[in-house]
């Protein structure tokens, strides 16, 4: 049966961060910072009771051969679709600002990405 | 007067006019919404606008259609039954189903309830309103189009659009019935459809007759620039394929969808079903799906994985949420999605995630393809003996509300008759052939699902259509 627990490395961070929770629940967390989900306490014990079956029923796949069996991505035949080079009219910066949480300058405002010090 | 067909004739006849249809819907949108909570926002002044321009001379002049709130249309929300869209998203373009619709003369008027983001099966995962089966106000009307399905069947409206991942469209007809048809892989674009899982999400009609269900599929369907899933073949005129009758098809029966977990009193009205055929000339044939188990445990792989990787984009920055209490970016994409996303969406996102991260990578996602792949391969064998399979849509009548609230894997395996066809991107239709006594003085609709190899959509509707004469 799986269980919510990833590698070592990949636990390195946020044990460190939170070492008196348990092994399951620090693993939930890492997945959910892999998500950008801030989950609460409340949530990530819910959710960790909820996935445990789940996961369980979705592991019965471990016990079917597929030796040699070549993954599906795509149910149909379709690759590479490429449209000609030419330009096409898009949405007007107005139709996409509308919709902006905010914008300044024609342009969508951001939280600030690069820290200065 | 409840099929788009009938509506069609009244208004050519002049017994009826286009603006008096709409306000009619208007009313009974006003009248009946309230108690079904079908559907999340209609605007009555631009649809009585509509009308008033209807060109009754196209093929779907003056009819209203619904759209489930994940399709959008140019200047109406688009929520996809989310808080994260609720605010800040108003459509700036039409979904190509929508240009499709308007320019066969359709008003698009009406946006359905659904789970949110299209996951779930009960329509109780949307965070903006909630939806009852219009046959008993106690039972959820399935999902994850479920708003879509209960204005057809509520009378509100004529015919929807819906859209279908692992059966979002057959099983809340089932649920509901009426008519609901998940169209092949790659027949109908999906530009403009907020989307889910890009590999299993079609769109498709919800109607009150398998005539509706062809016609709506005859506009909607079509290659697509836009769409580099949409195929570029020729579409065929599907009208003539609802009176071409069974007599000669060979139809298919896998054990193992009339197996362990089928309500008796639906395998007995879906075995009648078939054995109307059977009089009507078609031949039975009992077939083998070996790995129709593993499809739930495949799809719930398959479909989370794909979903966290679409809704990435959902971060707070160009549209919707955005957290006003976050500290810089990250900080704005970790709270603008936990304020925003319910608990079966964050569960997925989870979940999806978890089956994508490195050491589980192959161990989940890459071996749920390679089954995916059997399971293609077991439909193609299928289909060498059997000209098309008929299955119960769902092993279950619609459920109460609110009682897999705490056990979502109880609704997952109730997915178990639909979410084949998405995997192997086959046209599959549900049509009512009865209902079961519910015990508390309801009838609860039950439905027959066919499915047929892919781009052979024509073939459900063949099919389909002698199935609905088998109740009426």
């Amino acid at each position: 049966m799986p269980k919510l627990t990833l590698k070592k490395d990949f636990q390195s961070r946020t044990e460190a961060l939170e070492t008196r929770v348990p092994d399951q629940q620090i693993a939930l967390k890492r997945i959910a910072e892999l998500a950008r989900l801030d989950l609460s306490a409340d949530e990530l014990a819910t959710f960790e009771n909820q996935l445990t079956p789940i996961l369980k029923h979705i592991d019965t796949l471990s016990t079917l051969d597929v030796e040699g069996v070549e993954p599906t991505a795509h149910p149909t035949p379709v690759y590479d679709v490429l449209r000609a080079d030419e330009s096409r009219p898009g949405l007007a910066p107005e139709a996409v600002l509308q919709n902006a949480p905010e914008s300044a300058q024609e342009q969508i405002r951001v939280p600030k990405v690069v820290d200065a010090s | 007067m409840n099929t788009l067909t009938q509506a069609r004739t009244a208004l050519l006849a002049g017994d009826l006019d286009a603006l008096t249809l709409v306000n009619e819907h208007l009313a009974r949108f006003d009248e009946q919404n309230p108690t079904t909570g079908a559907l999340i926002s209609y605007q009555a002044d631009k649809a009585r606008t509509d009308a008033a321009e209807a060109d009754l001379s196209k093929p779907l002049g003056g009819l209203p259609i619904v759209l489930k709130d994940n399709i959008n249309a140019l200047g109406e929300p688009c929520t996809c039954g989310s808080k994260f869209l609720q605010n800040g998203y108003t459509a700036p373009y039409d979904a190509t189903v929508t240009r499709k619709l308007r320019e066969a003369g359709a008003i698009v008027m009406g946006r359905a309830n659904m789970d949110e983001f299209a996951m779930g099966s009960a329509t109780e995962n949307s965070a903006l309103a909630n939806t009852v089966n219009p046959h008993d106000s106690n039972r959820i009307p399935g999902g994850s189009s479920g708003g879509s399905a209960a204005v057809v069947a509520s009378g509100m409206a004529l015919a929807s659009l819906g859209s279908d991942t692992g059966g979002s469209i057959r099983q809340p007809a089932a649920h509901c019935g009426i008519v609901g048809m998940k169209p092949s892989y790659g027949r109908v674009s999906r530009y403009g459809l907020v989307a889910f899982a890009s590999s299993l999400d079609q769109i498709g009609p919800l109607t009150n007759s398998v005539e509706d269900a062809a016609t709506l599929l005859q506009i909607i369907a079509g290659h697509d620039p836009l769409d580099s899933t949409s195929l570029d073949v020729p579409v065929p005129d599907y009208s003539q394929s609802l009176t071409k009758g069974v007599a000669g098809l060979k139809i298919g029966l896998p054990k193992q969808y009339f197996a362990e977990g089928l309500d008796p009193a639906i395998e007995e009205l879906v075995r009648a079903a078939a054995a109307k055929l059977e009089r009507e000339g078609a031949e039975l044939v009992e077939i083998d799906l070996p790995s129709t188990e593993a499809a739930v445990a495949t799809y719930y792989i398959l479909a989370p994985a794909e979903a966290s990787s679409n809704l990435s984009r959902f971060d707070g920055i160009r549209y919707g949420q955005r957290s006003s209490q976050a500290d810089g970016i990250i900080d704005t994409y970790r709270k603008s999605r936990e304020e925003g996303f319910g608990p079966e969406v964050k569960r997925r996102i989870l979940l999806g995630t978890y089956v994508l991260s490195s050491g589980y990578y192959d161990a989940y996602y890459t071996r749920a393809q390679k089954v995916r792949t059997l399971i293609q391969r077991e439909f193609s064998q299928a289909f060498e003996q059997v000209d098309a399979i008929l299955t119960p849509t769902t092993p279950t009548p619609p459920r109460k509300l609110h009682e897999a609230d705490n056990d979502p894997l109880q609704d997952y395996l109730a997915d178990v008759y639909t979410i084949s066809a998405n995997l192997a991107g086959l046209p599959a239709i549900s049509v009512p052939c009865g209902s079961v006594d519910s015990g508390d003085d309801t009838q609860l609709p039950i439905g027959v699902q066919v499915m047929a190899p892919h781009l052979r959509d024509d073939l459900v509707f063949q099919i389909g259509a002698r199935l609905e004469n088998s109740e009426r």
